[in-house]
C-alpha cells in the first residue's frame, strides 16, 4: 500500500492501441539503453520531486501516533512546498505502514531505498521499531530521521545514518523532570513503566536523576505494553510512596490510568506522569477526574496556552488542532501533541540539511548527513514551533525545552518550562568518527 | 500491602477474568461439543462483540440515551449481530466443508483474518472506550487482630468497582441460564441429541444443519457477550481476540472439550490462578503456568478434567 500526497494521476482512461503500445515500448527500451546519460540529465535538471519515505505506525499498538504523525507531516510538506520546496524541487511524502513492527519496519526501509526511490526515510516513533530497523538503514546507506524520543540514538547503539533532530530523548527529559519531582512533589518515588526499550530508558535514567536530586526510588514496576488489565500490578506499590511516576504506552493507556484512580480512591499520593500515558486520550474521559491536580511532562503543550506565540498557532492551524489539542473536524479525536511536532521539525531539518548540502540526488546522501551533523542552534519559529533547540552532531540527538503541566479543570496548563541548556548531559558517543 | 488484603484483591481480579473466560470458553466448548469442530475464529467473535458494543452505544448516544440504556442495548444487540454473522458463516462456509475437522480449522483461521482485518478497516486501529452503566469505587474492609481484639479497617488500595462485581454476577447468571437451557428446554434436548449422534438425530427428524447453524451462532454470541461485558473495563481494540482465544483454548482443554461444567471449573481455576500469580509474582509467570498445565493435562489426561473418553 503506497500513498503519495501529490496527485499526479491524469484523469480519464488511456486507451492503448497496439501500435501505440509498441511505440511506447520502443521508447522505453531506448531510454533504458541511454540510462546513464539520461539519469545524469534529470538530476542536473532537478525536476523530480524529493521523496521522503514515511514509516507510519498505521496499525498495531502505535496506530494513534501514526495517524497524527501523518497529519503533521502532510501539513509540514504542504508548508514546505508552498514556500518553494527543497532546492527548488517539490517534496513528496511516500507513506508505508510498518504495523508498529520492527521486522516490517526494516522491510519498509528496504522498499523506500530500492523500490520507491526515496531520498531519505523518516518518522518512526516506537523505540523497539527504531532499534530493529536502524541497522538496515545503515546497511542501505539511507539517511533515517527518527522521531522516537528513545535514548538509543544518543547512547551510541545505532549508526551514522540514523539521526534524531526533531525530538529530545528520554534521558534529557528525565534530567529536566527529576529536580521538579523531588523539590515539589516528594522524595520517595515509585515508577511504573512499559516493559520494553523505551521503558528501560526511563528505568535506567530515572534512578540516578532522582538520587542526584536528593530523592530515592522505592518501587519499580514494569508492565508489558500489550497488557489490558492493570489493577493486579498496583499492590506492588510500596505503602510509603510519596510520588507515583508513570509512563505507559499502547492501546490500553486509558484503562491503565482509570484503574490507577480506582486503586487509590480518595487517598492518592502525588502523581507525575509522562503524557505518553494519555496521548490521544481525552482528559475528560469518565474515570479520569482524579487526575485533577496531578502533573504531566509534555514535549509540546497539548492545550493552546494563553501566551502561545504566533508560530505556534500557525503550526496548530496547519495541522488542524483546536484549542484542546483535538482535531478541528472531530473533538473526540485527540492528538499526540507532545510528540508529533517532531515530524514537523524533522522535515524542516531535512530541508535545511539538503539546502546546506546542495542535495541533488541519492548520491548526496552522505553530504546530507554531514550537513545535519554540522547543525547546532535551532531557533524557535515557524520551522521549530516546539521551542529553541540545540542539536549535537556527535550524538545525532537534539536537546530542547521540556514542559511541566498541571491538570486543572480537565485541561493541561503549563507550570514550568525547562530550557534545553538544563537538559544536556555528557556525550556518550561520537558518530562523526564512524565511517559511512 | 499486607498479605490478606493483597490476596483478596488478587482473587477479585481473578474472579473478573474467570467470569469473562467462562462465558467465552463455554461458547467454544458448546460449538465443539455439538458440532465436533474447533473454531479458531472464536477470539474474533469476542472482539467483534466488544466493537459492536462500541458501535451500538455510539449510535444510541446519537439518539440521546443514557449510559445504562446504551449498555443494555449493546448487551442485547451486539450478541445478536455477532451470532447472526457466525450463523451465516456456518451456512456459507462450514456447511460446504461437511464440517470436516481439518478443513474447518483452516477455514476458521481464514475467518479470523477476515474479521480482524474488516474490523481494522471499518472500526480503525484505536482502542475505544464504552462508558460503564455504573462504576462506583467500593472500598473493601478487612478484619485483623489489633490491640482491641478483632478490628475492621479499610486497607489502602483494597477496592473494586461495582461494575466488576456486576460482571461476575452477570456471568454466573448467564451460565446458570445456559445450563438450564441445555438440560431443561426442548431446544437444548435437540442440541444434546445432535451432539450424541448426528445421524440418529437426522433419522428422528431433527434438522441437524439448522441446529449446527444455531449452535455456531450461539457460541459466537456467548463470546460476543463476554466482549460486551469486558469493554467498559478494558476497551475495544481490533487485536484483543488473540490473547482471549489462547486463554479459552487453555480453559477448554483443561476442562475437557465439550463439557460445560468442566469449562466453568477450568475457567475459575485459570482465572483465579492468573489473578493470584499475576499479583504476587508476574503476569508472564501466570501465562507460563497456565500453558504448562495444558501440556500436563494433554499428557496425563488427554480428555481433560471433566471430559469423557472416546469410546
Amino acid at each position: 500500500m503506497t500513498e503519495t500526497t501529490s496527485k499526479t494521476k491524469t484523469s480519464g482512461l488511456i486507451q492503448p492501441t497496439r501500435r501505440g503500445a509498441l511505440k511506447t515500448l520502443a521508447m522505453g527500451a531506448g531510454a533504458a539503453a541511454t540510462m546513464p546519460l539520461w539519469a545524469r540529465y534529470t538530476s542536473a535538471q532537478s525536476a523530480e520531486p524529493i521523496r521522503i519515505g514515511f514509516g507510519k505506525h498505521a496499525t498495531g499498538i502505535g496506530a494513534a501516533y501514526g495517524r497524527w504523525y501523518e497529519r503533521t507531516s502532510v501539513a509540514a510538506i504542504e508548508k514546505i512546498n508552498g514556500e518553494g520546496g527543497i532546492n527548488g524541487r517539490p517534496v513528496e511524502l511516500v507513506t508505508e505502514d510498518d504495523g508498529t513492527d520492527p521486522r516490517r519496519a526494516a522491510e519498509v526501509l528496504e522498499k523506500f531505498a530500492n523500490q520507491s526511490n526515496c531520498d531519505v526515510a523518516f518518522g518512526t516513533l516506537f523505540s523497539h521499531v527504531v532499534v530493529g530497523a536502524a541497522p538496515r538503514a545503515g546497511e542501505l546507506k539511507l539517511p533515517y530521521f527518527v522521531c522516537s524520543e528513545g535514548h538509543h540514538v544518543a547512547s551510541g547503539m545505532l549508526n551514522r545514518w540514523t539521526m534524531q533532530p526533531g525530538i529530545t530523548d528520554v534521558k534529557s527529559q528525565i534530567s529536566a523532570m527529576a529536580p521538579f519531582i523531588t523539590d515539589v512533589l516528594g522524595k520517595k518515588v515509585t515508577m511504573i513503566y512499559p516493559d520494553y526499550a523505551f521503558g528501560y530508558d526511563h528505568r535506567d535514567n530515572l534512578a540516578p536523576a532522582i538520587e542526584a536530586a536528593g530523592g530515592e526510588i522505592v518501587g519499580s514496576i514494569a508492565i508489558p505494553p500489550t497488557e489490558t488489565s492493570f489493577t493486579k500490578y498496583f499492590p506492588q506499590i510500596p505503602r510509603d510512596t510519596e510520588v507515583i511516576y508513570h509512563v505507559m504506552i499502547g492501546p490500553a493507556v486509558l484503562t491503565f490510568v482509570k484503574e490507577m484512580g480506582e486503586f487509590f480512591g480518595p487517598s492518592r499520593p502525588e502523581i507525575f506522569g509522562f503524557i505518553d500515558s494519555l496521548e490521544a486520550t481525552d482528559l475528560t474521559s469518565p474515570g479520569l477526574e482524579f487526575l485533577d491536580g496531578t502533573y504531566f511532562w509534555e514535549g509540546m503543550p497539548r492545550y493552546l496556552q494563553d501566551d502561545a506565540p504566533d508560530y505556534v498557532t500557525a503550526y496548530r492551524d496547519a495541522v488542524g488542532l483546536d484549542a484542546n489539542g483535538a482535531s478541528v473536524s472531530d473533538p473526540s479525536d485527540v492528538s499526540t501533541s507532545a510528540h508529533m511536532f517532531s515530524c514537523w521539525e524533522t522535515l524542516h531539518v531535512i530541508k535545511a540539511g539538503m539546502e546546506a548540502a546542495g542535495y541533488q540526488s541519492t548520491e548526496d546522501r552522505q553530504a546530507l548527513i554531514e550537513a545535519v551533523e554540522a547543525m547546532t542552534l535551532m531557533e524557535a519559529g515557524p520551522a521549530h514551533p516546539g521551542g529553541t533547540k540545540m542539536f549535537n552532531g556527535k550524538t545525532h540527538q537534539v536537546f530542547g525545552p521540556q514542559y511541566i503541566s498541571k491538570v486543572e479543570g480537565g485541561k493541561l496548563v503549563v507550570q514550568k518550562t525547562v530550557d534545553y541548556e538544563e537538559t544536556m548531559y555528557p556525550d556518550e558517543v561520537d558518530y562523526t568518527s564512524m565511517s559511512f | 500491602m499486607e498479605f490478606g488484603p493483597y490476596l483478596m484483591l488478587a482473587m477479585l481480579e481473578g474472579a473478573v477474568l474467570a467470569a469473562v473466560l467462562a462465558l467465552m470458553a463455554s461458547g467454544l466448548s458448546l460449538v465443539f461439543g455439538v458440532m465436533r469442530v474447533v473454531n479458531v475464529a472464536h477470539g474474533e467473535f469476542y472482539m467483534l462483540g466488544a466493537v459492536m458494543a462500541w458501535v451500538v452505544t455510539q449510535f444510541m448516544m446519537g439518539l440521546g440515551g443514557g449510559p445504562a440504556v446504551n449498555f443494555i442495548a449493546a448487551a442485547v444487540l451486539a450478541p445478536l449481530i455477532v451470532g447472526s454473522i457466525a450463523a451465516a458463516a456456518d451456512v456459507v462456509i462450514l456447511k460446504r466443508l461437511n464440517y470436516d475437522p481439518e478443513r474447518v480449522i483452516v477455514a476458521t483461521i481464514g475467518l479470523l483474518y477476515i474479521i480482524q482485518q474488516a474490523a481494522l478497516m471499518g472500526y480503525g486501529p484505536d482502542a475505544k472506550p464504552v462508558v460503564a452503566p455504573f462504576n462506583e469505587r467500593i472500598a473493601l474492609p478487612w478484619v485483623a487482630w489489633g490491640e482491641n481484639g478483632l478490628e475492621m479497617y479499610y486497607p489502602w488500595g483494597l477496592s473494586t468497582t461495582s461494575y466488576k462485581l456486576f460482571v461476575i454476577v452477570a456471568a454466573v447468571v448467564i451460565l446458570a441460564g445456559l445450563r438450564l437451557f441445555m438440560t431443561r428446554s426442548r431446544a437444548g434436548l435437540v442440541m444434546r441429541a445432535t451432539q450424541l449422534d448426528g445421524e440418529m438425530a437426522t433419522a428422528f427428524g431433527i434438522p441437524v444443519e439448522r441446529v449446527y447453524a444455531i449452535v455456531f451462532g450461539a457460541g459466537a454470541a456467548l463470546a460476543a457477550l463476554a466482549g460486551v461485558l469486558i469493554v467498559p473495563i478494558q476497551q475495544a481494540h481490533y487485536l484483543m481476540g488473540g490473547d482471549a482465544l489462547l486463554l479459552s483454548f487453555i480453559v477448554v482443554i483443561i476442562g475437557g472439550l465439550g463439557s460445560l461444567a468442566g469449562t466453568v471449573v477450568a475457567a475459575v481455576l485459570i482465572g483465579m490462578s492468573d489473578g493470584i500469580i499475576s499479583v504476587f509474582f508476574t503476569p508472564t509467570l501466570a501465562k507460563i503456568i497456565a500453558t504448562l498445565a495444558v501440556a500436563l493435562v494433554l499428557v496425563f489426561r488427554p480428555q481433560g478434567l471433566f471430559g469423557v473418553k472416546n469410546r
